[in-house]
């Protein structure tokens, strides 16, 4: 069965003051071509002048489809609409006017959106209170997290144990191998690096000090923080978006309980509670990893080792990398779901929500980082 | 011409024999025999949770059946990536939540099929999607997007987009769920224009007894009990006919279990 020997036209003739267009053969997608189609349409066009009535007829026509409806319907519509015709379509088959009819049952909604961009000043005005609407909503969030975790205290917050138990078990457990596998590495980079620079000055032992202090005091937390961004803060954004998109959101607000309550703080909490652990966890592996450089780069024994890490590495340094850990655990949490409360009602503004989750998170990480290593300096601690 | 094409019709173009649908371990349906005649609309009902979304799933050969087989064409679905998706060339799905892509417009979804598989140049879309989203009641509304939509509208949409290609079958999951009654009678006049005017086959699952008595050829009920179909045919005969199983009737009648 080919394509080619197949026809279709139409043709167009005036009879007793009436144009007629005389369709013929197969106007069906798979026959009709489109540059075919384009010189018909233009003849159609041509014929259609001011309050003339147009005869359709389809007599010697053998197969259509909506392709032809569609085709047909778009050249009514500028025939009544911009020149006023009228048509007749005694002619047409029952099946079709029954499907012409149905399309025309419902009018048209005039269209409400505009196709012309925004002009420029209007795009900045616009930019600018969104940016105001961001930072406000911003703050609602804060306060009405800081209420609910008020209530909470209280014991008036309906609190559910087994959710918490969840966020901490996805937070802790399931985080730590990820976690230790990129913290052993770390420590293993840093004192391999360290290791070939200090063999110079031969202050071999000196790699201890190295991995201790930076590890303990910046990069474990850093890390951790980083790694729990992409793995739990994307998590949260994700299920808290998708939830706002099936309207479970909107089902508690309209229950009157509050998603922050039931949503985020265990969140926060369970992430601010397993991200110190995390860190700590990641110190160790990472002093361990450290230590086989040494051994296996230099000639530093495991209790030079050993004693070198407790003479460089103090409580204090320790204490601040877990102390940050913390804030950065409630950053990621903040942000993972403020942004998945935020989120559109759509698919794509899920996958928005995430990456700008994962982004927030990392970016405030770092600037916090930085603020406290200021901080810390002129505290002397 | 005409002889060959009377003989298609009495050929099912769907047929399912000895079929069970399961999700693991759970059985849905067992031991489904029916057949889907050419240009005709077969209405499958049941008590929510039968399986009827299960069953289309299976037809469309998203999910493979747990035992037993469906026929297409006289074929088995096939299991080759390729020739599964020409077969599903000639399917137009409405799913029960509508399913439209939610980052396009309500035109482009309709568009999407067209631009995937003809060659229609981008005004002639635009004609077509005009007039298929005017079938279904949306004119005008293409540049929205789905969440911009009422769970009626989203419905009538996925309607539209089925229809895209004019496909030889089409499965609607509840097309009418979430409609008024002046929507849905609309839509049952164009389900039946559908069918005289393209010749399509239809498989609707409904639970409108208006619809099902206006629309229906023939009808499959599932029984969420007994786990398999207890009657079919023709509704109305159905209804009346004193031998057919009495939750069918009851159901067929809107009487409540005593
Ligand atoms: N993904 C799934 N995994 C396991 N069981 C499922 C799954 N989807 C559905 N089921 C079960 O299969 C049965 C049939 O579901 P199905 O969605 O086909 O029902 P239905 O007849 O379409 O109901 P409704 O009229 O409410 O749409 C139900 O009992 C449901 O619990
Ligand atoms: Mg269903």
């Amino acid at each position: 069965m080919s394509d080619q020997g197949r026809q279709f036209g139409v043709e167009v003739r005036e009879e007793e003051g009436e144009v007629v267009w005389s369709f013929s053969g197969e106007w069906v997608l798979r026959v009709a071509s489109n540059q075919r189609r384009d010189v018909y349409r233009k003849r159609l066009v041509h014929s259609l002048r001011e309050g003339r009535k147009i005869r359709l007829e389809m007599k010697r026509m053998k197969d259509w489809d909506t392709s032809f409806l569609g085709f047909l319907e778009a050249l009514r519509k500028t025939g009544v609409n911009e020149h006023g015709c009228t048509f007749v379509d005694e002619s047409v088959p029952d099946g079709m006017r029954k499907l012409m009819n149905l399309a025309k049952a419902v009018p048209e909604v005039p269209s409400e959106k505009s196709e012309k961009p925004d002009s420029f000043l209007t795009q900045v005005g616009l930019g600018t209170v969104g940016v105001f609407q961001g930072i406000r909503c911003y703050h609602e969030f804060i306060g009405k997290l800081l209420l609910d975790f008020g209530r909470l205290v209280l014991g008036r917050a309906s609190w559910r144990t087994k959710d918490f138990w969840l966020a901490l078990q996805q937070a802790g457990p399931q985080a730590l191998p990820i976690v230790t596998l990129l913290a052993f590495l770390t420590g293993l980079i840093i004192a391999f690096i360290g290791a070939i620079q200090l063999q110079k000055l031969a202050a071999d032992i000196f790699v201890a000090d190295l991995v201790g202090l930076s590890m303990t005091r910046e990069l474990a937390a850093v890390m951790t923080g980083v790694i729990m961004a992409g793995r739990t803060g994307a998590a949260y954004a994700a299920q808290i978006g998708s939830m706002r998109v099936n309207e479970e959101i909107d089902a508690l607000q309209s229950l009157g309980i509050s998603p922050i309550q039931f949503l985020v703080l265990p969140k926060v909490i369970a992430l601010v509670l397993m991200m110190p652990l995390l860190t700590a966890f990641a110190n160790v592996v990472s002093i361990f990893g450290g230590l086989l450089v040494a051994m296996g780069v230099t000639d530093v024994t495991v209790a030079q080792y050993h004693w070198q890490i407790v003479g460089a590495v103090s409580g204090i340094d320790v204490l601040v990398g877990l102390f940050k850990s913390m804030i950065f655990g409630v950053i990621i949490a903040l942000s993972g779901c403020y942004r998945g409360l935020r989120c559109g009602k759509d698919a794509a503004s899920v996958g928005r929500a995430t990456t700008s989750a994962v982004v927030t998170a990392i970016t405030w990480i770092v600037v916090f980082d930085a603020l406290f290593a200021v901080v810390f300096h002129i505290l002397g601690i | 011409m005409r002889d060959e094409e009377k003989k298609l019709c009495q050929e099912p173009i769907i047929e399912a024999r000895k079929l069970t649908m399961a999700y693991g371990s759970l059985v849905v349906q067992k031991d489904l025999n029916f057949k889907v005649r050419t240009g005709e609309v077969k209405v499958i009902m049941g008590g929510s949770g039968c399986g009827k979304s299960t069953l289309l799933q299976h037809l469309i050969g998203m999910m493979a059946p747990a035992a037993g087989e469906i026929f297409f064409f006289g074929e088995p679905i096939p299991s080759e990536e390729g020739r599964l998706r020409n077969l599903r060339k000639r399917f137009g799905v409405l799913y029960q939540g509508g399913a439209l892509w939610s980052s396009l417009t309500l035109a482009e979804n309709v568009a999407l099929p067209l631009e995937e598989y003809t060659d229609l140049n981008k005004r002639e879309i635009a004609e077509l999607v005009d007039f298929k989203l005017s079938l279904v009641g949306l004119s005008g509304l293409g540049r929205r997007y789905p969440s911009e939509l009422s769970g009626g509208m989203k419905k009538r949409a996925g309607l539209a987009r089925a229809m895209a290609l004019d496909p030889e079958v089409l499965f609607f999951d509840e097309p009418s769920a979430g409609l008024d009654p002046l929507s849905s009678r609309r839509l049952d006049e164009l389900i039946l224009s559908l069918r005289e005017t393209l010749q399509a086959t239809i498989v609707v699952v409904t639970h409108e007894l208006d619809s099902i008595f206006a629309i229906a050829d023939s009808a499959l009920f599932l029984d969420s009990g007994k786990k398999t179909a207890t009657a079919e045919g023709d509704p109305r005969k159905l209804r009346d006919d004193e031998n057919a199983p009495s939750s069918v009737r009851k159901f067929l009648r809107r009487e409540a279990d005593s």
